[in-house]
């Protein structure tokens, strides 16, 4: 087992526990310094960010929605995590230069060809969807694939299998007709 | 309250470092997975798992902190997770995965973060919908395998591992 691949990143294993890490010292960090154990996650953001920008044109109505009220629309813990993510991945990619821009995935290209307007449509609706998805079954790869696996919650268990099975079938179907 | 924001960017900005080294922020990564031909994002993910398990339940069963289940809400989780699995297929990435790939130069990223803002807004706007009918099946609480199971999670996490492990292993001689 290499702990670098061959374009200068880490081994998924070492990177992956080195989240595990994180996972934990940010449990311990946020029960001690805001008094409530705050568990990693990203979904929730959207609906905080789409309240936010709702909000500038119609806040009558958000202020009016009972799910904006629930889910409360503030730049919170998790909010300004997203954020980071965007930076880490900046600081990472550029320093050991696999900073690429990109129009339009490899795998995308050479299935559906170089159109950007075609990734894009697809993959605002995908996001549409799956946002959906995530906000129903209250989480996403982050909040019940990372966090709910690792409390050994039930719902994670199911989550991660429908979320997985459904997408390889879905995958299968787009990517594997031009193979036949 | 400051503190609240600054401990999220911190370790967003860890968490967002781990991603992209590990090379998963990738959309051909993660319909790799998808299409069963690049198991990347599961090694990342499950060794974050068999990691974070431990601590966790360590500082959980000494009191240090508090668990947090969601929701075993059968209807939310299997028509949600269905929903979720459609969308990810098409998109090519999860919410967290999305924002990264922007860092790392993906632009084409901004699509997918740009309907998921929308997906939430959408959600917000038809959630009483949902809460008097998806929502509204069977709804099993916020249980964990320990309590379902009747057992210690100290006999659940060895058995976790060993599977896991051997499920590594078996990545690594198929070369996927």
């Amino acid at each position: 087992m290499k702990w670098a691949t061959e374009d200068g990143g880490w081994s998924p294993y070492l990177a992956g526990a080195l989240v595990g890490i994180l996972a934990i010292v940010s449990v311990y960090a946020t029960t001690q310094w805001m008094g409530k154990t705050n568990y990693l996650g990203a979904s929730t953001t959207f609906v905080r960010a789409a309240g936010l920008l709702e909000r500038t044109v119609f806040p009558d109505r958000v202020a009016a929605n009972e799910y904006f009220t629930k889910e409360k629309v503030r730049v919170d813990w998790q909010f300004m995590l997203v954020l980071g993510i965007f930076l880490g991945a900046l600081i990472a990619s550029t320093t050991d230069k696999s900073f690429k821009l990109e129009s339009v995935p490899p795998t995308w290209e050479e299935r559906f060809g170089p159109s950007i307007i075609k990734r894009g449509a697809a993959a605002f609706f995908g996001g549409i969807v799956a946002m959906l998805g995530a906000r129903m079954a209250d989480g996403c790869p982050s909040g019940h694939g990372l966090s709910g696996m690792m409390q050994l919650s039930v719902s994670a268990f199911l989550a991660l299998a429908m979320f997985f099975g459904v997408g390889v079938v879905v995958a299968g179907l787009l990517y594997r007709r031009s193979a036949s | 309250m400051i503190i609240e924001q600054l401990l999220g960017l911190i370790t967003g900005v860890a968490f967002g470092f781990l991603l992209q080294k590990g090379r998963v922020l990738r959309f051909d990564k993660q319909v790799g997975a998808m299409l069963l031909r690049d198991m990347t994002i599961f090694k990342f993910m499950l060794s974050a798992i068999l990691v974070g398990m431990v601590g966790i339940q360590l500082l959980a069963s000494a009191g240090i902190i508090a668990l947090s289940h969601k929701a075993m809400n059968l209807g939310a989780v299997l028509v949600g997770g269905a929903l979720f699995g459609c969308g990810w297929a098409v998109m090519g990435f999860c919410p967290g995965t999305s924002i990264g790939a922007l860092g790392e130069g993906r632009w084409h990223a901004v699509f997918a973060i740009a309907g998921m803002v929308a997906g939430a807004a959408l959600y917000a706007e038809l959630y009483p919908l949902f809460k008097s009918t998806v929502l509204a099946w069977k709804d099993f609480g916020k249980i964990g395998m320990a309590e379902a199971l009747g057992i210690s999670p100290w006999l659940i996490i060895p058995v976790f591992w060993a599977g896991i492990i051997w499920l590594f292993v078996w990545f690594e001689h198929k070369n996927l």
